[in-house]
């Protein structure tokens, strides 16, 4: 049985409904409150969506300075599978656990709708299960999803396979139409569109059971991504966020 | 103090845009180079000047801006006319 | 003990009339107290006793409403109306308006019209797991309209998403009455535990009144009156003024209080809870005083003040937002504080149940008493007028007949006329998080928004660990392991093991639709609220849905206007008789009055909600859409109803003459069930509701949304008025070739009319002899209307 923890800030609101998904397919979920230290005997870490501390300042910035934070680092650093998405997504880029930024998008407007991603590496814990190419009908809801790098920052997640889905069609103004990215371990994942909404065919899609599926496949043997050859540059990036 | 954070010279600023694209609309067509960010104020007790700007460097670099995309300018003046709103 | 310095002076008539009250409310002021009031009591029966908090104009009219029936737990009267939804599971439902706010400023109007409906629903020990949003503005060709409908949808969009509750559907209306006037209603719906249901009531003297949440400040002081109770001019500088008086939201204070307010109540440590809306903490106090039979001494000097030097009127009514009132045992207090700290939320002790029945304002809790007066008298003691009534001479029968649209000249291009009609409504509705609790099967579009009914919990079942002040977790250890392997969902969704004690009704349902019509409303009031409501209940019915409940918000224009009140009360009755003969209580409303701009009133427009239950839910219900090879059957009504009222003659004429069609409500209930019954048993392919634009309109948007045209043959519609005209009780169903056998059994065997209209498939809209368009322009007119309209970049951010 894979154990997944679900951390909840103040403003929070997708939290149940990962603890849910997470259910429905089979695996254990529990809550980790914000102000926990440790994360306990889990075996992977969701960071799920909603407005952490009101998205205040900005998204994610307020929340990685939570206590549970420097918690979740050291477990991803031991190679704990650590999922963030949307707000989750937000606030690991802002705790550097992932390069880049998310900005308002390009249109201004909050974006709630499904959309078309294509899977685009198969080596981070979200999608080793998933057949490379794969489409995935999977809804987004955010008004910050439009994913910012630098020229170098792009060129280095192309080169280490780190981008993990693409929008088919860029609905936010996405560098590289990149909807999700991977650390270079590929146990660190973020992404914008919520798999746990499409955990149902009642729901309108069950495509993100399949994502959700490989996490709990995956956790449970954090050893089976250790054949992949960028270790090195992953233990930097972990080693070098909040100092 | 006054603390001033935009978008970094580069990063796409579609709220300055929308803003700049109307405004011809409105009559004022000489205007461009528009820029959006935000103002954030506040008072620090310090020593000296060098003491205070230390001190909200480090705070921009660590909490209000996201040096990924984002700059501060900062602005100091003594208590007296600081905190005149 | 006396009443403080004020006392002495005697009580002066300018003042009470410019707090809104008339001199006889004054008068009977001082016969209630026995005494001349203090300017500070003064204010306290001022804001109690408007419109907004007293419905003094129109409890005459309200009281003629159905609201009886077995499942009816909570009717109207309390914070919502609440049904038991069997199961033990219970769902509140609240309908309010916040007009006048939107009307000044449209972001904070909505977004606090948003937070104040959700407190209405945690108010009853609830979880928010639904808002709906029926808008109505002017026309889209005016910049004002613009600014206003775009500030309000990004204010529903900024607290609805921040504070985690889906918008899953509502109405968009352009209509020229609401031009300086929008209606900004907000639907709320909750579920809750049936043995969680508390009332929002203070009990036992020695008890503590908590507040919770936000601090106190000057935002909508006076607002109740003022921007409840005055209409608006073209004066700039007035509107100016009132700005001030716009309260400001925080969704993030709101979610840290539904938070906490559900986990006090959850673990049985308030008496009795109630939020501060409208009149602000005079209301909270005398409300739960009064309900429980009690009185409050307040202290004044303890309330948390965002601003320095506040009189005590400003505090006692004060709106500022995300604020509420719980009463708690002086035993529980310390788990209180404890509980609201761990959510950061602020939480003050302002007050104390007495004896007696007397609300008392004191600074300081041994200080001054600056107003004693009984606090049922706020409420009880409210004036009620039976204001003088007339129907318009306008509406004259004859008149209305001579004033019928089908005198005009038929249109030259009916396709030309359909295309005018189509519009998308997804720009706004995808600025909503309407997918939030994994609930939502049927949302925003179509004909009524469908959720799962999942039983409640704040928690939904989850543990939590790392929470300081929760006992439980406290330590960092483990939380007790045997409850989550009896949680443990089974893998198979759907199965009937899954996760009982979380899901108790996982594979239930409930289906929401909120529908108004002033056009109708403006030519009949009674028998427009009456086709309102059968729209509403067959809209429910088309995502499989047995109606069950209705609130509404009746917006209407000034009281004082002799026609206004007319209007209203044939409203009501209308609405009475349709509620009463499809079976459907009246659970809760709320009235907004003085909706006008420059002395004219908007067309009456009241808005329902329905609430229908579905009994089994494994599978998505048929879409509004067309498949390709289908039969299209008109089922229910089949007359040409005629073109009264109906939006083609206000569209491509400007008329707003004639008389409705006639509504047969035993028709109309047989249709109701026999549609529920279809749509349980998936029969049909798609389904759509005829209304608006009437049989050309839904054809067409069946179209557009499915990408399937369709052929109506030569004489099957006659003209325009049988293509466009509105009437009730009718449904378009698309059925495959070897189901319309059955579809048309059961039609018969329900004593329902049904024939066929056309055939769904190839790429072109037909109606031979009226419209011929091609699907692809007709799609691209649809989805680009409403971006044009609003000068934004079209398609922005669409797929």
């Amino acid at each position: 049985m894979t154990r997944v923890g679900v951390v909840l800030f103040p403003g929070s609101n997708c939290e149940h409904d990962v603890v849910e998904a997470v259910r429905a397919l089979g695996g254990e979920a529990d809550l980790l409150w914000h102000g926990a230290t440790d994360v306990g005997p889990v075996d992977a870490v969701v960071l799920p969506g909603g407005f952490a501390h009101g998205d205040y300042l900005r998204p994610g910035a307020i929340a990685r300075f939570s206590p549970i934070m420097a918690a979740i680092e050291r477990f991803a650093a031991d190679g704990g599978a650590v999922i963030g998405i949307c707000n989750g997504f937000q606030i690991l880029t802002e705790a550097r656990l992932l390069p880049g930024a998310l900005q308002k998008n390009r249109g201004l407007t909050f974006l709630c709708m499904p959309v078309e991603l294509e899977v685009c590496s198969t080596r981070s814990v979200l999608t080793w299960e998933v057949a490379p190419g794969q489409r995935l009908r999977i809804p987004i809801n955010h008004f910050e999803g439009n994913y910012t790098c630098d020229a170098e920052t792009l060129s280095m997640l192309k080169a280490e396979d780190r981008v993990v889905l693409r929008y088919v069609d860029n609905p936010n103004g996405s560098v590289d139409r990149i909807a999700g990215i991977c650390n270079a371990e590929g146990n660190v994942v973020g992404l914008m569109p919520h798999p746990e909404r499409a955990s149902d065919v009642l729901l309108g899609s069950a495509d993100g059971a399949t994502l959700l599926r490989s996490l709990l496949g995956t956790a449970v043997r954090p050893s089976a991504l250790a054949g992949t050859d960028v270790l090195a540059v992953g233990a930097e990036v972990a080693a070098t966020a909040l100092a | 103090m006054l603390v001033e954070v935009s978008l970094r010279p580069g990063i796409a600023d579609p709220q300055g845009a929308t803003i700049e694209r109307s405004l011809p609309a409105l009559g004022f067509e000489r205007v461009s180079g528009v820029r959006t960010g935000k103002a954030i104020r506040f008072s620090i007790d310090a020593d000296d000047e060098a003491g205070a700007r230390g001190e909200v460097d480090e705070l921009c670099r660590r909490f209000l801006t996201n040096p990924v995309i984002e700059d501060a300018r900062v602005t100091l003046a003594a208590a007296d006319q600081a905190v005149r709103r | 003990m006396g009443v403080g310095r004020t006392s002495v002076l005697s009580m002066d008539t300018a003042i009470a009339r410019a707090l809104g009250l008339t001199d006889d409310e004054a008068t009977a002021i001082t016969s209630l107290l026995g005494r001349e009031p203090n300017h500070l009591e003064l204010a306290m029966y001022a804001v109690m006793w408007s419109e907004h908090c007293s419905y003094k104009s129109s409890r005459v009219h309200l009281a003629r409403l159905p609201t009886e029936g077995d499942h009816v737990l909570v009717g109207p009267g309390e914070n919502a109306g609440v049904i038991d939804a069997g199961d033990g599971i219970a769902i509140a439902l609240r309908i309010e308006s916040h007009n006048h706010p939107s009307a000044i400023e449209p972001y904070q109007g909505a977004a606090t019209g948003v937070g104040g409906i959700l407190r209405d629903i945690f108010t009853m020990g609830a979880r928010p797991v639904a808002v709906m949003d029926p808008l109505r503005f002017g026309p889209l060709d005016d910049a004002r309209s613009r600014w206003i409908t775009a500030g309000v949808v990004s204010g529903i969009s900024g607290y609805g998403n921040s504070v985690g509750v889906p918008t899953v559907g509502g109405e968009l209306v352009f209509d020229e009455c609401y031009a300086e006037n929008p209606l900004v209603n907000v639907l709320c719906l909750g579920v809750l535990p049936v043995d969680r249901l508390v009332l929002g009531r203070a009990s036992g003297p020695g008890n503590l009144a908590v507040l919770l949440g936000s601090t106190t400040g000057r935002d909508g002081i006076g607002g109740v009156s003022v921007l409840a109770s005055a209409g608006f001019g073209d004066d700039a500088n007035a509107e100016a003024a009132k700005r001030p008086n716009v309260q400001v939201g925080d969704p993030f204070e709101e979610k840290r209080l539904i938070e906490a307010c559900l986990e006090l109540l959850d673990r049985h440590l308030v008496v009795g809870i109630q939020d501060l809306g409208g009149a602000g903490l005079v209301c909270g106090t005398s409300e739960t005083a009064s309900r429980g039979g009690v009185g409050m001494d307040v202290n004044v000097a303890a309330v948390p003040l965002r601003e320095p030097a506040m009189e005590p009127f400003e505090i006692m009514t004060s709106e500022s937002q995300e604020r509420m009132v719980a009463i708690v045992t002086p035993d529980d207090l310390a788990a209180v504080m404890s509980c609201c700290g761990k959510w950061e939320v602020r939480a003050t002790v302002v007050g104390r149940v007495t004896t007696g029945g007397s609300l008392r304002i004191l600074d300081g809790w041994e200080g001054e008493v600056l107003a004693d007066v009984p606090a049922a008298s706020l409420h009880e003691d409210a004036p009620c007028y039976n204001r003088p009534m007339a129907r318009p001479p306008s509406l004259d029968e004859a008149a209305a007949a001579a004033n019928d649209p089908g005198r005009l000249p038929a249109p030259e291009d009916c396709g030309a006329d359909l295309v005018g009609m189509l519009m998308d409504p997804s720009w706004v509705f995808r600025q909503y998080d309407h997918q939030l609790f994994l609930n939502t099967v049927v949302g925003p579009g179509g004909d009524a928004a469908l959720l799962r009914l999942k039983a409640p919990g704040a928690g939904g079942g989850s543990r939590e660990r790392g929470t300081s002040g929760e006992p439980a977790a406290s330590s960092g250890e483990r939380a007790s392991p045997e409850r989550g392997s009896g949680e443990r969902a089974s893998p198979e969704r759907g199965s009937a093991e899954r996760g009982s004690a979380e899901r108790g009704s996982a594979e239930r349902g409930m289906a929401l639709s909120t529908d108004g019509n002033g056009r109708w409303c403006a030519l009949d009031p009674r028998a427009g609220t009456a086709l309102v409501v059968a729209e509403s209940a067959l809209n429910v019915a088309c995502v499989g849905g047995r109606p069950s409940a209705l609130v509404n918000c009746l917006n209407f224009g000034n009281p004082e206007h002799p026609e206004v009140m007319w209007q209203l009360s044939e409203a009501v009755d209308g609405m009475a008789s349709a509620c009463r003969a499809l079976g459907i209580p009246v659970i809760g409303g709320n009235v907004s009055l003085y909706n006008e701009s420059r002395g004219r009133d908007i067309d009456p427009t009241p808005v329902v909600a329905v609430l229908g239950l579905v009994d089994r839910l494994t599978s998505v219900p048929p879409p509004v859409a067309l498949v390709d090879g289908n039969e299209i059957l008109l089922v229910g009504a089949q007359d040409d109803p005629g073109l009264g009222g109906s939006l083609w003659a206000l569209t491509a004429r400007g008329h707003r003459g004639g008389t409705l069609a006639p509504l047969d409500l035993d028709l109309h209930a047989r249709l109701v069930e026999l549609v529920a019954a279809l749509v349980g048993e998936r029969v049909v392919a798609g389904i759509h509701d005829v209304s608006d634009g009437g049989l050309g309109v839904a054809l067409a948007e069946m179209a557009v949304q499915s990408g399937v045209g369709f052929t109506v043959p030569a004489g099957r519609l006659s003209g325009h008025s049988a293509l466009f005209g509105e009437g009730p009780s009718r449904v378009l169903m698309s059925v495959a070739p070897d189901r319309v056998a059955a579809v048309v059994g059961a039609a018969v065997a329900a004593n329902v009319p049904v024939s066929p209209i056309g055939l769904a498939g190839g790429d072109r809209l037909v109606v031979e002899g009226l419209v011929d368009l091609d699907l692809a322009d007709a799609v691209a007119s649809w989805r680009t209307a409403l971006p044009r309209a609003l000068g934004v970049e079209v398609g922005a951010g669409a797929p």
